[in-house]
């Protein structure tokens, strides 16, 4: 087996040059060709679509950035503190439930998890009715079709990516560096920025990158959320491939939307070697 | 012997500190009742609001399973056209898509993480990336990938063959099984990590060539975490939207493209009930798949 090994992984690699490497790069070569009648691609070449992507298109560019920062940043402001408390429940029981707790919402289909804050955010939806039977507001907000409801459902969608790796971190975090921290005269604060947060990085990092990349690419939330003004790079590069789309403009942005993946890719790998070395 | 600096550290300084401890160890405590709230009350609201006696989803009216019962009659409410016989047949879609996709991911999968942990050959850095590589790439990329790649090829047939061909199950398969495998070939290469190389090794030795090594040794052994790489397999096949969205021909939906066209609609208590289900339905796979892996890998 051990002289067969390259024959052996030969169909898979066949499988994914063929139907993973290549529409990859028939998604590039198209991006620079020309919008054909009915959306597909022509020749002769251009940079058109680039140019678009650059131009009106790059205030939703900016704003699916925008967007998959602050999702992870309220991530990583809820996750972490929930993490840490998980880890450190002290029976092994509490420990799994209340993992667990955090797990079990996401067997559900993610178009369901999605809709389920449309019943919450709609104008006569649950929030809606129960501040308006308080009193409290006399007209319904309108909190579904904003940038808003995408950030909570980005959130609601992608926390769990943030909590696993961290929790993971800190159990195997010991504690008795807090400890020795506080002997050697730091006090709460400082033991946890230079004690905790250095040596729990690792999860924080891997939990960051889990979610700012599915957020950036994210299309079932803002098409189910985010109406016509929470539109993000994901709805506009399917909506270029209905009956009045434009193929090549859909690729460009999928280029764009693939190298701001490889960058943050790159900012994790390079983050997670500089934490490790130091 | 002289008073070492933490002893000297005035007052206000300690007080301090016990500020900063007491408002952490409450924000602490807090932090995890909004976030068990934040990520619970949608699914509670949403199974909730499938019992309702009334339509409206402000408030609760009374206890009702007449939406269940449309469900199974047809009726989807507010004028919505809406067949049960087809929801089934979505589903039986799913089921079929996903077994099939499952079998092929499982056996490609598994082969490429022994290949990768036994085999020596050249290229094996390039060989990983290209195995991470569809597990972060966005869903949207991928998906629009296949669609334009099956377009050309569709196209390129029809120009040399005369015969147009049309996406189908066969497009739903192949790109099913091109995310799944990657998923697989990680289950199963942490569980050859965790195989003792010695075992192959003394099967040698005392005789055995390759290939029974393989079906006596190697593959008993790594048979849980196959196992476990086709259950997820299943799962994401099951669960996938996005790329099947773009690759499922007319007549060919699945359970999750099907249930997309409902959810984009409005709100219903018919959607809720239909909802409710899948998700129990989900619940239940997954629990059931995830105590057969606790199983198969505790007596392994």
């Amino acid at each position: 087996m051990r002289e067969n090994g390259a024959l052996l992984a030969l169909p898979t690699i066949l499988w994914l040059a063929i139907l993973f490497v290549l529409p990859l790069i028939f998604v590039l070569i198209f991006s620079f060709m020309s919008r054909g009648r009915g959306g597909v691609a022509i020749m002769p070449f251009t940079l058109d679509h680039y140019g678009r992507t650059f131009g009106i298109f790059f205030i939703i560019l900016q704003r699916s950035i925008g967007l998959a920062a602050l999702t992870t940043l309220i991530c990583l402001i809820v996750g972490y503190p929930l993490a840490f408390f998980i880890s450190t429940r002290r029976r092994r029981i509490v420990q799994q439930i209340t993992l667990f707790l955090v797990i079990l919402p996401f067997w559900t289909n993610f178009l369901i998890r999605t809709y389920s804050w449309r019943i919450l955010l709609g104008e006569e939806g649950t929030i809606n009715g129960i501040l308006l039977s308080l009193g409290l507001i006399s007209e319904p907000l309108s909190l579904l079709n904003t940038q808003l409801a995408v950030l909570i459902g980005l959130v609601y969608g992608f926390l769990p990516f943030m909590v696993l790796p961290i929790f993971a971190s800190v159990e195997r975090f010991d504690f008795r560096y807090v400890d020795a921290a506080h002997d050697l005269g730091a006090n709460d604060t400082r033991a946890f920025l230079r004690v905790v947060l250095p040596l729990t990085l690792p999860g924080v990092l891997a939990g960051c990158a889990l979610v700012f990349i599915p957020s950036v690419g994210a299309f079932v939330t803002p098409d189910l959320l985010g109406g016509t003004k929470g539109l993000m790079i994901g709805n506009l590069i399917n909506n270029q491939f209905g009956g009045s789309g434009n193929m090549p403009l859909g690729s460009a942005l999928s280029v764009v939307m693939m190298t701001i993946v490889m960058i943050s890719l790159l900012v994790y790998v390079f983050a997670n070697r500089r934490n490790s070395g130091a | 012997m002289a008073a070492s600096p933490q002893l000297l550290i005035n007052e206000s300084a300690m007080r301090r500190n016990r500020l900063v401890r007491r408002l952490g160890k409450l924000g602490l405590w807090l932090n995890p009742v909004f976030a068990y709230f934040f990520l619970w009350a949608p699914i509670l609201i949403l199974v909730l609001f499938s019992f309702n006696e009334s339509r409206s989803v402000a408030s609760f009216t009374g206890f009702t399973l007449k939406w269940y019962n449309n469900i199974l009659h047809n009726v989807m409410g507010a004028e919505r056209a809406f067949s049960t016989e087809i929801m089934l047949n979505a589903f039986r879609n799913s089921l079929f898509v996903g077994a099939i996709a499952t079998a092929i991911s499982t056996v490609l999968g598994a082969m490429i993480a022994l290949a990768m942990a036994r085999g020596r050959f050249p290229g094996k850095g390039l060989l990983d990336g290209l195995l991470f590589l569809p597990v972060v790439i966005p869903e949207i990329t991928q998906a629009i990938s296949l669609a334009i790649f099956f377009k050309v090829a569709f196209d390129w047939i029809a120009v040399i063959s005369g015969e147009r061909v049309f996406p189908g199950f066969h497009t739903i398969i192949m790109a099913h099984v091109t995310f799944n495998i990657s998923y697989v070939a990680i289950v199963v290469r942490a569980r050859l990590a965790d195989m003792d190389p010695q075992l192959e090794e003394a099967a040698n030795d005392l005789g055995a060539n390759p290939w029974r090594t393989f079906w006596r040794v190697t593959f008993p052994l790594i048979l849980p975490g196959v196992i476990a790489g086709a259950l997820l397999a299943f799962t994401l096949s099951l669960d996938d939207f996005v790329i099947t969205f773009f690759t499922s021909g007319v007549g060919t939906s699945t359970l999750p493209v099907f249930v997309y066209g409902l959810l984009k609609l409005t709100v219903t208590p018919e959607v809720n009930a239909i909802s409710t289900i899948m998700m129990v339905l989900s619940t239940l796979l997954i629990g059931i798949s995830l105590a057969l892996q606790g199983r198969s890998a505790s007596r392994a």
